[in-house]
């Protein structure tokens, strides 16, 4: 802070000063961005012809919120205390818009919410005092954190396992054999599918360090292997599984040959061009792929050779059943867990190994690797070559789980989902993907249930729509919050003594 | 002058060019089987260059790099492996490698020619041992079977990376860092990080280690430490060192032959004694009035021709 004049104004004051003075300029600044776009509005009139209409009040409510947000970042210092602050700011707009705006007057909502707005509000500013004081007491360096024992992360890991395995059991008791479907298939299936690809890249982006923006293409060759394969020389799911493995790690060899020289973005920008080119030719080889109609009717999956059928020859009737579709759904369920849990243990045997090191330490230095006498065009390939494979194994498991597969499945967005689930869980951490997949897929399944939303806004409101703008307010506070996913910290992959973790902002991004 | 008897490392008429600039101009210098061997030079002279193309970092424009990593290299055996497009051959006189051939990674895995770097490159997010264990890849690539039986848990592997901590033990233990094994790498302290680094590269059993300014940035009492390490290096573990080095308390103390670089052209070679009294070497680094560099050249020409 400049040092005042003779002027007896202490500090405090001069801060007051500073913010009112900070806050009128971005009102300012923001009557004049708003002026046109909010206050001034066109919209068609009874003859279809547009004509001029105001929304002062627009303007005035963006105003005052600007301001007021302005007010707090210049007030206040500490993080916590700008996010109270921020948060009651918009709890309280949020509260005098629902009565002014929508119209809605139920007191107890209007009423509560700018009072709670208010008071988060007020409360910021002891809790920012204390905080800085907080701050300026404790400069000590944070202890890195120290990792589970390896018994304590083995029973955890099979604590989780043994849950997991339970999972479609009791969800089967619990809802019956409709209700459970929903969770079985929508949550748990769709979960360990994106937990699969997540560890998959995980090898590639989070190991490597290689930015492969383009995953989705070997999840599609995966699923095409399978379905063409099967419908076209009746082979049995488990003969193609390990076909679609070894052709996805051909494609991986194949992008991973011309990327080889390239770095970072333009790493980042080939792998997406190569996600594209496979979906485009998807689409338009129609003698091989069917184009846009896609392939229909690939065999369904068989409890190794019994198909789940009704009737005679049945899983069912195999084993006494009464006939229900949910048995299929319960298989496909423990499939994919053990496709997933067969990928977790590969990758994590894989960092022990020489070449998951190389990997790492690919990651770290490259030019220190080639002067260690390790081929980093070899270990780039296998990173591509071992993230395809199972990339390639989830692709024929979704192949037989839906029984249709067209070029729609795999575009770009795919792709960056799974790259956000990586990124969000931690680059090269396993149990962080894992955390991330439930959080995201799951997270946005149950963004679906927001009914009670209905309540406020009236009956035409439609909740659904708006789950992505939510969730992507929630990646971008997360981001905020944990820049380096969830997990951030390293696990050594050996030591002598005790294991340490190795702290986030040591540990390399990787170039590419 | 085993720089001359035994010599392992030929470089000969070594250009390297960027465009227009002669980094390194027609360089021809030996390094001897044993010794310390030091290129020193003013800053900007091109001695990283040379360590570059040495280590296959960089291509040089010209010349023959030629290195016997066990026994002698003859001349006509080393004659007679350029004519052919080889890169390696097991000739009479022993194994010979051209380097300006070879990609960097061979030459550090296979001509077992290791190196440090001016700005340490260490693996900062990896610990210490880990760090050491990344240094034997090869080897224990080899052991798991290229990953192949290591990931079905089937062969010797195990055993070969229980040897793997065990030399990773020693050299720690010879750098003063086994309490810090399980700690990351880029939480060392500076010099710690610089003994790391010679050690990492020691674990690949080099035959020439080259260290690209190991004093840099080290106080006087670590100088002296990293003095006592690379004699050891030298004498008992029988590692033939090519360093640069700007300290002159290093490079007079422990070398056995030096090389002077200027501008990119050799304007010395000698033993220490010899080198710390030329009259070329005395002006390029310390500067001299311009008359007197004028006659100290003269001076040596005249005394080149008689």
């Amino acid at each position: 802070m400049p040092a005042g004049h003779d002027t007896a104004t202490s500090p405090a004051t001069q801060r007051l000063n500073n913010a009112l003075r900070e806050a009128g300029l971005a009102a300012l600044i923001s009557a004049g961005l708003s002026f046109p776009i909010l206050a001034l509005g066109a919209e068609p009139d009874i003859n279809n012809q547009l004509a001029l209409q105001t929304r002062w009040s627009w303007m005035f409510a963006a105003i005052i919120i600007i301001a007021c947000a302005r007010f707090f970042a210049v007030m206040l210092d500490g993080w916590r205390a700008r996010t109270l602050a921020m948060a009651g700011l918009l709890c309280a707009a949020f509260g005098f818009g629902t009565w002014y705006f929508a119209g809605i007057a139920e007191p107890k909502i209007v009423g509560g919410t700018i009072v709670a707005g208010l008071i988060a509000m007020l409360a910021a500013f002891p809790i920012d005092t204390s905080e800085s004081r907080a701050s300026i007491a404790a400069k000590a360096p944070a202890r890195p954190a120290t990792i589970l024992s390896s018994t304590a992360t083995s029973l955890i890991a099979t604590a989780g396992i043994g849950a997991l395995i339970a999972f479609p059991l009791a969800m089967l008791w619990w809802f019956g054999s409709a209700g459970s479907l929903k969770w079985i298939n929508n949550y748990g299936i769709q979960i360990l599918i994106f937990v699969m690809l997540g560890w998959g890249l995980n090898i590639v982006v989070g190991l490597a360090g290689l930015l492969d923006l383009g995953y989705v293409a070997f999840y599609a060759v995966g699923a095409y292997a399978y379905a063409l394969l099967a419908t076209q020389f009746d082979l049995s799911f488990w003969i193609c599984l390990p076909l679609a493995g070894i052709m996805a790690a051909f494609w991986g060899i194949l992008l991973g040959f011309p990327v080889l020289r390239l770095r970072g973005d333009y790493l980042a920008l080939v792998t997406l061009a190569f996600g594209e080119i496979i979906h485009l030719v998807l689409t338009n080889w129609s003698d091989l792929t069917n184009g846009e109609a896609g392939i229909l009717s690939i065999p369904r999956v068989t409890f190794f050779g019994v198909p789940f059928t009704a009737g005679e020859g049945g899983f069912a009737h195999l084993f006494g059943l009464e006939f229900s579709p949910i048995h299929r759904t319960i298989f496909l369920f423990y499939l994919i867990l053990a496709l997933a849990l067969i990928t977790n243990f590969a990758t994590l045997r894989l960092r022990r190994l020489p070449i998951g090191r190389a990997w790492e330490a690919l990651r770290e230095d490259e030019i220190a690797c080639r002067s260690l006498g390790i081929n980093t065009t070899n270990t780039k390939l296998t990173a591509f070559a071992l993230g395809a494979m199972f990339g390639g194994f989830a692709g024929s498991f979704f192949a037989v789980r839906q029984g249709f597969i067209n070029p729609n499945s795999f575009t770009f967005m795919e792709s960056a989902w799974i790259l956000a689930i990586v990124v969000l869980g931690g680059m090269g951490s396993q149990i962080g993907v894992a955390l991330a997949a439930i959080v995201m897929v799951g997270g946005t399944e149950a963004l679906r249930e927001l009914d009670f939303l209905k309540q406020l806004f009236g009956q035409d409101f439609n909740p659904v729509q708006y789950r992505m703008l939510i969730f992507g307010l929630a990646m971008v506070v997360m981001m905020i919050w944990r820049p380096r996913g969830f997990v951030s910290t390293r696990t050594p992959s050996i030591f002598l003594k005790e294991r340490k973790a190795v702290a986030a902002d040591l540990v390399g991004e990787g170039y590419g | 002058m085993r720089w001359q008897s035994d010599p392992l490392l030929h470089v000969e008429h070594l250009t390297m060019r960027f465009g227009g600039i002669l980094a390194v101009n027609d360089l021809s210098f030996t390094a001897g089987r044993g010794d310390i061997t030091a290129l020193i030079g003013p800053n900007g002279a091109g001695k990283t260059t040379v360590f570059n193309c040495i280590t296959g970092f960089y291509k040089p424009t010209q010349g023959r790099i030629a290195f016997a990593r066990d026994g002698r290299a003859d001349e006509t055996d080393v004659a007679a492996l350029t004519q052919t497009a080889r890169r390696h051959a097991r000739m009479a006189s022993g194994d010979i490698y051209l380097l300006e051939r070879m990609p960097d990674f061979e030459i550090s895995g296979k001509a077992k020619v290791a190196r440090t770097f001016q700005n340490i490159r260490l693996f900062q997010g990896m610990t210490v041992l880990e760090n050491l264990i990344v240094a034997q890849h090869n080897p224990l690539m080899q052991a798991s079977g290229w990953t192949v039986l290591g990931l079905l848990g089937v062969g010797p592997y195990r055993a070969r990376e229980r040897d793997a901590i065990e030399k990773a033990k020693f050299w720690l233990n010879k750098i003063n860092l086994l309490e810090r094994a399980d700690d990351a790498a880029g939480d060392l302290p500076y010099g710690d990080q610089r003994r790391l680094e010679i050690a990492r590269a020691m674990c690949m059993d080099p035959v020439l280690l080259c260290l690209d300014e190991p004093a840099a940035g080290l106080n006087p009492r670590e100088t002296g430490d990293l003095n006592t390490l690379l004699c050891m290096l030298r004498d008992e573990q029988n590692t033939s060192l090519l360093l640069i080095e700007h300290d002159m308390n290093v490079v007079m103390q422990i070398s056995d032959h030096v090389v002077v670089l200027d501008y990119g052209t050799k304007i010395a070679d000698g033993a220490p004694a010899a080198i710390r009294s030329d009259p070329r070497v005395i002006a390029a680094y310390l500067g001299v009035a311009d008359e007197d560099e004028a006659q100290a050249v003269a001076g040596e020409r005249a005394g080149e021709r008689t």
